[in-house]
């Protein structure tokens, strides 16, 4: 079987793999990371993304073996060390952006990508269609909307904290 | 350390107490979970929606790497049928029909996804691996999907035995003075749609683990339920034959449901079957094409309307007839939907005088349809607040006024309706005035002129609209069918040094129940929110239950965790009086405080709790140590949400795309606890009411293929087809229940479709069109479109 080593969350992981094993199995299954979720088959939901060498991907949709060398973060990972919370889970917890919290973990991964790719920063408009990629049954994106427009005014430093973004 | 945040008790927003752990990928839904030496289940479906089942080759299958065991109906010999949990009976008084539910199929399939074999392997590509080389000889029959195929003459039987492919044939009302009134009216409105077929599609598939301890002989079931308690009592007494002390039901975290994780499913008794005859842990989990062929589907009726009224536009009679899908066999409330969750909401929130709803219940070669958001409530209001559209628009009524003329009047509570419902409480005129001013209702040609300059047809829409909650009281709804109880269980259990843990049976898939629940030991004993922990989800901790589900969780399960704080209070004040050296009858409690009336002689709720648990000063002659007190509640009518909402679309003529640019709702959702999450739960139920009126759509082709069976081809709502959604409340209070809360979850998914297609038909005025039905797709709106101009 093919032998896969990559960094997960800043830790090296050397994992025998099928060809056929999907990045979101390695997680879930070899690595017990199972904060990363599966919504569907065909790469509609979102649930899993990941980020893989700073960008967000789908892991549902990864073979493990393209992975081998690669910095993945999951949802587990995006934290600091000591617990504090990145802004956007702050803001996700705050606007009330998460009912059932399935899809949650793909959708703050995607949208700290989108953000970062963004410095510029987004309208409303523009972070509707940047979740064209994920699915929630539950909210409505009402909330979800609100909280990635408010945590990018922090990610960019144009606020010192949420607080003052919701101002 | 009980001194409360002034702002976490009732009507604070309280930030929830479960995000930190979902935001932390620390939620733990049930694929999270791994037991030791645990197989994986999978399960063979059938592909055809009709065949008798031949030979099963399963000899290379068993021959596959990792495979343990394969089973098929013939290995589950003497395991019962999945049962239904209410029956109806038909308008000559004989029973529905109740056809077996096999958990797995039984000489024949009968819907694309039926289950035939279950295969258990070492690992999940094992099993499936070794699934594929199973052979099933299948003899296909022709099918019949929709409900006009399975009524037309000679229509190929779901169920041997019942040719005519019906359920019930059943009926409310007085037809007798439906009749009269239609005989004097000045006007007759007729009005046929069909309610769409929906999918819930929660985003976490459901999964179920099964184990077994040798040892004990217990078993346990770990699964996507919303109510694990229902669960074990249809599991253990129907299927299994497994006594409530012999089986442990869980359910951890739940990734919403929506209703379809309430039923008991057959992969729920396949695992804690199987665990039990290999001695190993079963884990089955459900991909999403699995899902959309076994989850429980909603809605599914065609209904033909008519509306009498005087020659002012008072409604005079209603009469009902509706054709409800059940798909090819009961669900487990399957047939309480399209009956006493529907036919009794058809009142609506109008005084009309005569109502007479009759309903035919009918299989089909089609998943199980069941409740889902709403449940037969969306189908009456959608009905009803279409059909008063139309009648306005017949009759030249302005469609808000011809409302305004028929609602209930706010002094006439309680009101009784003409299909068996009374009404407690309401004030749709506040509901309806609030709404209008927030929507700007008004300035809408404005605005709709404006739209026409940039070339897109703008459309407003209204609905107002009334729902019932909390269904009970158990001894009523036994009387209409029901085969359990509907009460709530709450124990509050209060530590020795004054922290909360709080049981209770209703279970959380997403609403917040960690937080609204401690908010409301925080307002009534002081403690703060951050010391309440909320025991929910698993037969082994909480004593009894029945789970959440029809916006029950605060009206029932929160009125059970109040009489349990009553008790509590009562037993805290003798302990109290008794460390206070006064009489019982002088004490008085408040958030935290017992005192002697009119002293300044105080102990804190933490001091008696400890008194209660170290009884060295203590009342023992009289009264037993501890703090913790269980209260049943059984509530003792519906409770009754209503309001308005206010859809705006803008429809754009070259492709038919319908966009929702506004939408108002404003909820009569009585007592708010948490407003933050009751505005999350509307805006919620609202995406889903967009859903079903623009968007979604479960289509099955001639032959009963399923041909929606992914997220490629069932379109949900994404953040782009949404509009912001304004939510405000008027509140009037449930005046049955200790609270005075009516409930939340659903009344967006139930006020907003109407909402929405009457906007739809208002952007179409001067095309002509009376109707659009939904999903009012850019397909069909290009149609309508296209169809004028040629």
């Amino acid at each position: 079987m093919p032998q896969v080593t990559l960094s997960v969350n800043g830790k090296s992981h050397t994992v025998e793999v099928e060809g056929r094993t999907l990045l979101v199995e390695l997680l879930r299954e070899k690595l017990r990371l199972t904060g990363t979720h599966v919504g569907c088959d065909t790469s509609q939901c979102g649930a899993c993304v990941v980020h893989m060498n700073g960008e967000s991907v789908k892991s549902c949709t990864t073979l493990a073996v393209m992975c081998d060398g690669a910095q993945v973060t999951t949802i587990e990972g995006l934290a600091k060390t000591d617990g504090t919370l990145h802004p956007m889970q702050e803001a996700f917890r705050e606007y009330h952006a998460l009912q059932c919290g399935f899809c949650t973990p793909g959708m703050v991964m995607s949208a700290v990508d989108l953000v970062q790719k963004n410095p510029q920063g987004l309208s409303e408009q523009e972070i509707r269609e940047g979740l064209e990629g994920n699915l929630c049954r539950c909210t409505g994106y009402h909330n979800i909307v609100k909280a990635i427009a408010a945590a990018q005014d922090v990610m960019h430093g144009r606020r010192e904290s949420l607080a003052a973004a919701a101002e | 350390m009980n001194v409360v945040h002034p702002f976490e008790g009732i009507g604070a927003s309280v930030r929830r107490k479960e995000d930190r752990r979902f935001l932390s990928g620390r939620g733990q839904y049930t694929d999270d979970i791994n037991r030791p030496g645990q197989l994986y289940a999978h399960i063979l479906r059938s592909p055809h929606a009709h065949a008798r089942i031949g030979a099963i080759d399963t000899t290379a299958a068993r021959a596959m790497p990792g495979v343990e065991a394969i089973y098929t109906s013939a290995d589950m010999a003497g395991i019962g049928g999945l049962p239904c949990g209410w029956q109806i009976h038909n308008k000559d008084g004989t029973p529905m029909a109740e056809p077996k539910h096999p958990v797995l199929a039984e000489g024949k399939v009968r819907h694309v996804g039926d289950p035939v074999a279950v295969v258990i392997a070492a690992t999940r590509q094992q099993a499936r691996d070794a699934a594929e080389a199973i052979e099933v000889e299948y003899d296909v029959l022709p099918a019949a999907a929709t409900l006009a195929q399975a009524q037309a003459p000679g229509a190929p039987a779901v169920h041997d035995d019942l040719p005519a492919n019906l359920c019930y044939d059943w009926h409310i009302g007085e037809k007798a003075a439906v009749d009269a009134a239609f005989a004097q009216a000045a006007h007759r409105v007729v009005f046929e749609t069909t309610n769409n077929r929906l999918v819930p599609n929660a985003m976490e598939p459901r999964s179920a683990i099964g184990d077994y301890d040798a040892t004990t002989g217990e078993h346990t079931l770990w699964t996507t339920s919303q109510n694990p308690h229902v669960i074990r009592l249809l599991m253990g007494a129907f299927v299994l034959n497994l006594p409530e002390a012999k089986l442990r039901v869980v359910a951890p975290d739940v990734g919403g449901g929506f209703g379809s994780k309430i039923y008991h499913y057959a992969e729920e008794a396949i695992v804690t079957w199987a665990a039990h005859k290999l001695e190993r842990p079963v884990k089955w989990t459900s991909d999403r094409t699995e899902a959309f062929m076994s989850d429980a589907h909603g809605r599914d009726h065609v209904t033909r309307a008519e509306l009498a009224l005087d020659k002012d536009g008072k409604f005079l009679a209603l009469h009902v007839q509706t054709q409800a899908n059940m798909g090819a066999y009961l669900s487990t409330f399957a047939p309480c939907v399209p009956t006493y969750l529907y036919a009794t909401l058809l009142a609506g929130v109008y005084s009309t005088p005569a109502i007479y709803a009759e309903v035919k219940a009918v299989f089909t070669h089609t998943v199980p349809v069941d409740a889902y958001r709403g449940a037969g409530r969306p189908e009456a209001t959608y009905l009803l607040e279409r059909l008063v559209d139309v009648a306005a628009k017949q009759c030249g009524f302005d469609r808000v006024e011809l409302r305004r003329k028929n609602f209930i009047a706010t002094d006439a509570f309680p009101y009784q309706t003409p299909v068996a419902l009374q009404y407690d409480s309401g004030d749709y005129f506040s509901t309806l005035d609030q709404a209008l001013q927030s929507a700007d209702w008004a300035g809408f040609e404005a605005r709709r002129a404006e739209a026409k300059a940039r070339g897109k047809l703008r459309g407003i829409g209204i609905s107002t609209y009334l729902e019932a909650c909390g269904i009970a009281p158990s001894a009523v709804v036994g009387s209409l069918g029901a085969r359990a109880g509907l009460y709530e269980v709450g124990t509050i259990r209060v530590h020795p040094t004054g922290s909360v843990t709080v049981l209770t049976g209703a279970h959380s898939h997403g609403q917040g129940h960690e937080t609204t629940f401690a908010q409301l030991v925080a307002d009534k004993l002081g403690v703060p929110v951050a010391n309440v922990d909320i025991v929910h989800g698993d037969t082994a901790k909480v004593p009894f239950g029945m789970g959440t589900y029809g916006s029950r969780s605060l009206a029932v399960g929160g009125s059970a965790m109040d009489k349990a704080m009553d008790k509590i209070i009562a037993k805290g004040k003798r302990i109290a009086a008794h460390l206070m050296e006064a009489s019982v009858e002088d004490v008085e409690f408040e958030r935290g405080t017992f005192r002697v009336a009119g002293t300044d002689k105080t102990k804190a709720l933490a001091e008696v709790s400890l008194a209660a648990y170290v009884p060295h000063n203590y009342p023992i002659e009289e009264l037993e140590p501890g703090l913790e007190e269980t209260a049943f509640y059984d509530p003792k009518n519906f409770t009754y949400p209503g309001g308005c909402h206010i859809a705006e679309v803008e429809i754009e003529p070259e492709t038919g795309r319908v966009q929702l640019v506004n939408f108002t709702a404003v909820d009569d959702v009585g007592r708010v606890i948490n407003p933050m999450i009751v505005e999350g739960q509307v805006q919620g139920g609202v995406a889903q009411g967009v859903g079903q009126a623009l968007l979604e759509a479960c289509v099955y082709d001639e032959a009963g293929q399923l041909v929606s069976a992914s997220m490629m081809d069932y379109c949900l709502p994404r953040a782009e087809d949404l509009a912001p959604v304004s939510v405000a409340t008027h509140t009037t209070l449930c005046t049955h229940n200790p609270l005075g809360v009516k409930g939340c979850g659903e009344v967006g998914a139930i006020g907003s479709p109407p909402a929405v297609i009457n906007a739809v038909v208002d952007a179409l005025r001067d095309y002509g069109v009376e109707h659009v039905e939904m999903p009012a797709t850019p397909q069909k709106i290009w149609s309508i479109l296209h169809r004028q101009q040629s």
